[in-house]
């Protein structure tokens, strides 16, 4: 075993360290022998720690312990003796040397569960060296919806947000003097002859998307809106919309619908049901409005709840517009109509994030507060 | 457009106990939004009351209130028969007045609960109550006298319900219309939508409102329109009738008071009236004149230059040549005085009065872009205008007329004149050739040729069927049906949208996000998981915010692109950097107690270019051409998509794991080498001087542009103290602002090519170095890479030092290498060789090895 220590090469009879006196030289019988074992046995019992048992080892099978300096004794025996002692002692040495390393590991294990236990922490202490960061939760929600039509083929379109009022209204059938260019309380840029708006909607994206994309064409449109609303808690004079475009041969109002629906589920779960509504866009023709079955009251009770502040009673929640596009906004873009269809839909990510996440006032998403985004984690 | 249950039960057959929000339902199917429910909401004794005696007595407060006994019938003070007490303040009535009281028990519109309460000295025992008080308009001031709404006081007695007798009980369904839809502006267009929706039969009004044939020339009228908007006439029909006699005295009867009152409009005057009732009924707008105050011909044209026009709101407004007027001769010669705007909104000069005996009604169309311009110019959204710009019925004035003047004979005493003007230059609506599968082949439900034919003879086309073709002519109040697309609606809406089936289409292969947008959220989700919070502010900038930052007279930002309309005068401005409301933004964190904070966006900015081109607006008849799709394009400006961060405050406060570090100039280039480095982008930093930054503390920032040379990306570091101090942040904050568009580009389209990895052991080497401070950490460091050649794996400064030990303007910089060979262990020599190198190469840049 290495650091065991050796005799002393001088084979000089020693004292045991431990007490400092002198060792009476061991008769070489059973009984003493024996004795000098259970004397060591014992020792090793008894050492509390791994420097006890250091001591213990000194004395009981160091260089000068009674088994050492009997073992160096056997050679002054009688050639017939020898062999005899000389079992004696070495069956003697080893039964000490097992007890002791036995010791040894026992010692050790306990030490080291001892360390273990002092080393123990409070895990529940916090661990954050700074306040976690988080992406917008409108931004994520833009991100998110834009995967919802990346998974099912589309792509990914933008636009400027200062805008050619030939995009914003008139490719999009809003003439100058269409009522609905009134419906829209657009910024208008100075000077007035400069024919610039910033965007009253996304939807310009589809006149862009169609000049340049051609046909077939499917694109999602996230991005910033501006209208001349006040900030108050329903609504803000920059928000966010989400257009869709799809423009190919065949399509109807069932792919609308069918689309506008998987879209709807994606966003509010599984159980969500939609409602087409006759509504009037310039830009489509037929047009609707798509509806949810309000998911606070109707849906989950069966019962409209005229309190419910979600659907202000209605049963229903207003989450966009849509419709078939417009053979006129295909013609100002250079698409054969007679060829082709295709159906476009708007909806408030803001709005859309409300109803989503619960959000009861405007303010919080825009006000630039950290405290939302870091409530939502960035996960819409 | 209000429509009261029974008004709308007049004109088609609702089925009796329908409730007023099942008709909303059914209106809500065929594209009539629900705005609201009207009515009903008032509960308890609101009575008829019969003002005994009123004691004014004037207060302390200045006010007078007056002190009344009302007779309330039965329901005087416990069952008794006596009058009951009440304070009122207001003053337009006298002892004798048949009012409306509300009694103790009452529950009045919103809510507000009526009691016995003690109030100036007195008890008062009820309320006499105004319209508003009652729901029925704003006005708060006016009580309620029955006898002016037209109630005879013979059929009234104290203590008599008085809910009913308002139209209080009913309910009322108030419908949004869409600008599509102007006929629906009217009850007989909900009705018929009502009829479409359910099925049930419409009872057309107008049916027997035929006018008898005119007998000889009604009042003159002429139509001179010389300056056509887009070519249309400004009036294409006009119809005068006259009712001459009638007593100027005589009120509006009661049932036509309360359904005004009902459908929102206040009552006036029996003439005033008649006509809104007419317009409410059938959606013809109606004027009428005091025959007595015109003179000479009504002639119909455009405005001169320099002509003004007090209208009844008594304001004088300035007329613009495309104004289309009415005018008659007034003390001049033909056509010379403005009696109002077409459509629009009538003058002072020749209104009914009450002393108005004989009336002129006006039953005109006027052309829905003149009208609409005309109110847009002048601010006058009429109750006209409204209807005139979303398209009133031409053929419907000699009905509505007719029905004017039947009101006011009967309600006012009067004759009507047998003779009546019509001109009558209605264009026949255009028809519409219609493939009968068009419908089902754009809706994706199996409409058969008949129930297309079917449903649109029930909206009131004309349809022949020609050639495997429809010909459909659109009925004269649907100026809105222009094609096919429009007719197909109409068959989809009232054969029901639910009856469409779901289907999703199957696009061609998708390339899914591009690397731009791929690039751009990767640097989102970056710098969100390193601890910044992305925000998002408003474009909006006041001009003085420039200087708030000390940006330079000609710095590029200060050329912003202003808005005609902004919100606020102060922020006319969009921005033209990021930093400009992000900084603001940073402030209102700071403010609501976010002592440290760390906040990026990103978004766009405009840049626009010096000189205004106009972006011109091209016709939709086609493609635009390549010209004008090229103006188009120099008109937008410049939007590039840029980033900015601020980090005020502690980069990790002090807390159990250790002290706290601040926000320093170091983490705000971290940032920008974050951004570069999720673009796949090479960053390189220098130092630089730019606002608002400190200028010892400001990096400016570039890419490897398409030709190689580097470009201007942005700038990073800690911002001006006197910038800070203006502002109201931290001292110390920091802020990267950088193009993100050009990092993206400059980290796009390349595909990173794995080098193998070497499993040779690794020599490490440390070198201090000592400099002088003005060499910049990056010459060395390039130095050292070049000069260690190949085998340098790796370069890291681990200590950077100043102080007594080095030197006054001297630096140490310490730099660990580790070297390995690809294909060997390299020698202790070979190590030896580059790292004499790296050090060689360092000294031609200022440096000496530090002993």
């Amino acid at each position: 075993m290495s650091g065991q220590p050796h005799d002393a090469p001088d084979g000089t009879p020693t004292t045991a360290p431990s007490d400092g006196q002198p060792v009476a030289p061991l008769e070489l019988t059973e009984e003493a022998v024996g004795a000098a074992v259970d004397a060591a046995l014992a020792a090793a019992a008894e050492a509390g720690d791994l420097d006890a048992l250091k001591q213990v080892r000194l004395a009981h099978a160091g260089d000068r312990s009674p088994l050492a300096l009997a073992n160096r004794s056997i050679g002054q025996l009688p050639g017939a003796e020898k062999a005899a002692a000389g079992k004696l002692v070495g069956q003697a040495r080893g039964q000490v040397t097992k007890a002791l390393t036995a010791r040894q590991v026992e010692l050790e294990a306990e030490r080291d569960a001892r360390i273990l236990t002092e080393e123990a922490v409070d895990v529940t202490l916090p661990t954050e060296r700074r306040a976690p960061g988080a992406a917008h939760p409108l931004t994520a929600l833009m991100d998110r919806v834009s995967d919802v039509f990346v998974a099912m083929g589309w792509e990914v379109a933008e636009g400027p947000e200062v805008e050619a009022e030939w995009f914003n209204f008139d490719a999009l059938n809003i003439g100058a003097d269409h009522p609905a260019r009134q419906m829209q309380d657009s910024f208008y840029v100075d000077p007035p002859e400069a024919n610039l708006v910033l965007r009253t909607h996304t939807s310009p994206v589809q006149a862009r998307s169609l000049l340049t994309r051609g046909v077939p064409v499917y694109v999602i449109a996230p991005g910033r809106t501006f209208r001349t609303d006040e900030l108050d808690a329903t609504h803000t004079p920059v928000f966010h919309q989400v257009e869709g475009l799809a423009v190919d041969e065949g399509l109807t109002m069932a792919d609308l619908k069918g689309t506008l629906t998987h879209f709807a589920q994606a966003m509010f779960g599984d159980s969500v049901t939609t409602r087409l509504r006759p509504a009037f866009f310039p830009f489509t023709e037929p047009s609707a409005e798509v509806d949810l079955r309000c998911f606070v009251c109707a849906a989950r009770t069966g019962v409209v709840d005229p309190a419910c502040r979600t659907c202000g009673g209605t049963g229903w929640i207003e989450w966009g517009g849509c419709g078939m596009v417009n053979p006129r906004v295909l013609v100002a873009c250079g698409v054969d109509p007679e060829r082709y269809s295709g159906f476009a839909f708007g909806m408030g990510v803001e709005r859309t994030l409300m109803f989503r996440n619960g959000v009861a006032d405007m303010r919080d998403m825009v006000e630039g507060d950290v405290r939302f985004a870091r409530q939502l984690g960035g996960i819409a | 457009m209000r429509v009261p249950m029974s008004w709308l039960a007049e004109q088609v057959d609702v089925p009796a106990g329908t409730t007023a929000e099942q008709v909303a339902a059914d209106l809500v199917r065929v594209g009539l939004e629900e705005e609201g429910i009207h009515g009903g909401d008032i509960t308890g004794p609101v009575v008829v009351g019969r003002v005994l005696t009123m004691q004014p007595e004037p207060q302390k407060n200045g006010k007078t209130i007056n002190w009344c006994t009302v007779d309330v019938g039965p329901h005087g003070p416990d069952g008794t028969g006596e009058p009951r007490g009440i304070v009122c303040g207001a003053h337009n009535f006298a002892p004798g007045d048949l009012v409306v009281v509300s009694l103790p028990g009452a529950v009045l519109a919103g809510g507000f609960a009526i009691a016995s309460r003690k109030t100036y000295g007195h008890v008062s025992d009820g309320m006499i109550c105004s319209a508003a008080e009652l729901g029925l308009g704003e006005d708060h001031d006016g009580i309620i006298v029955l006898t002016r709404l037209g109630h005879d006081a013979a059929d009234l007695a104290p203590g008599q319900d008085a809910l009913g007798l308002l139209g209080l009980a009913e309910r009322t369904v108030e419908v949004n219309v869409t600008p599509d839809r102007g006929y629906c502006l009217s009850v007989r267009g909900v009705a018929r939508e009502y009829s479409h929706s359910t099925g049930r039969a419409f009872v057309d009004p107008v049916a027997d409102l035929a006018p008898g044939p005119s007998t000889g020339e009604g009042h003159p009228v002429l139509v001179q329109d010389d300056a056509p908007i887009r070519g249309r006439a400004g009036a294409d029909r006009f119809v005068a009738r006259t009712v001459r006699g009638i007593d100027p005295t005589a009120a509006s009867p009661a049932w036509l008071t309360r359904r005004l009152t009902q459908a929102g409009m206040r009552p006036i005057s029996l003439a005033v009236d008649v006509t809104n009732y007419v317009m409410l009924a059938l959606g013809q707008p109606l004027h009428a004149y005091d025959l007595a105050l015109l003179s000479g011909p009504v002639v119909v044209r455009r405005a001169r230059p320099g002509e003004k026009l007090r209208t009844l709101d008594d304001v004088e407004r300035p007329l613009h040549p495309e104004d289309l007027l009415i005018t008659d001769n007034g003390t001049g010669e033909q056509a010379s005085r403005v009696l109002g705007l077409a459509g629009v909104m009538g003058g002072a000069d020749t209104e009914v009065t009450d002393a108005t005996r004989d009336v002129l009604v006006e039953a005109a169309h006027f052309d829905a872009v003149s009208t609409g311009r005309t109110a847009r110019r002048h601010r006058l959204p009429s109750e006209a205008s409204k209807r005139f710009e979303r398209g009133v019925d031409p053929q419907l004035a000699p009905a509505a007329a007719e029905l004017a003047v039947r009101l006011l004979v009967e309600h006012g005493g009067g004759t009507a004149d047998a003779a009546w003007t019509d001109l009558d230059h209605v264009a026949a609506p255009e028809p519409i050739s219609l493939d009968p599968g068009f419908p089902a082949r754009l809706v994706g439900v199996d409409y058969p040729t008949e129930q297309v034919v079917a449903t649109l003879r029930e909206i009131g086309c004309d349809v022949e069927e020609a050639d495997g073709r429809l010909v459909v002519t659109p009925p004269s109040w649907r100026p809105d049906l222009t094609g096919a697309p429009e007719l197909t609606e109409e068959v989809a809406r009232l054969r029901g949208y639910d009856a469409i089936p779901e289907r999703v289409p199957t696009p061609p292969p998708g390339g899914g996000l591009t690397d731009a947008q791929r690039t751009v959220r990767r640097v989102r989700e970056h710098l969100a998981s390193s601890g910044l919070v992305e925000v998002l502010s408003y474009p909006f900038v006041a001009p003085a915010a420039h200087d708030a930052l000390e940006l330079p007279a000609d710095d590029a930002r200060r050329r912003a692109l202003r808005l005609a309309n902004p919100l606020s005068d102060e922020q006319p401005e969009m921005r033209t950097n990021l930093l400009t409301p992000l900084l603001d933004t940073a402030v209102r964190n700071l403010g609501r107690g976010e002592s440290d904070l760390a906040v990026f966006e990103g978004g766009l900015v405009v840049r626009p270019s010096p000189g205004t081109t106009s972006a011109g607006v091209p016709g939709t008849d086609a493609r635009p051409s390549d010209a004008e799709l090229a103006a188009l394009d120099a008109a937008v400006p410049h939007q590039p998509r840029r980033l900015a961060a601020v980090l005020a405050g502690q980069a990790e406060p002090a807390g159990w794991q250790g002290p706290g570090r601040p926000v320093g100039w170091d983490d705000a280039v971290h940032v920008a080498r974050q951004v570069a480095s999720a673009a796949g982008a090479a960053l390189t930093v220098t130092p630089d001087e730019h606002a608002p930054w400190h200028p010892g503390r400001c990096a400016a920032l570039h890419v490897a542009g398409a030709g190689g040379d580097l470009v201007l990306v942005g700038h990073a570091g800690e911002l001006h103290p006197r910038v800070l101090a203006r502002l109201g942040l931290p001292a110390r904050t920091c802020a990267v602002e950088l193009d993100l568009d050009q990092v993206v580009a400059a980290g796009a389209g390349g595909v990173v090519t794995a080098q193998p990895l070497s499993r040779q052991p690794v020599a490490k080497e440390d070198l201090a170095l000592v400099v002088p401070r003005s060499v910049p950490a990056s010459a060395v460091e390039a130095a050292l890479v070049m000069g260690a050649g190949d085998v340098l794996e790796s370069i890291r400064l681990f200590d950077v030092y100043t102080g007594a030990q080095v030197g006054e303007g001297r630096k140490s910089l310490a730099y660990a290498l580790r070297f390995r060979a690809p294909d060997r262990t390299l020698t202790a020599e070979e190590v030896q060789a580059a790292r004499s190198g790296a050090l060689r190469a360092a000294e031609a840049v200022g440096a000496t090895l530090r002993t």
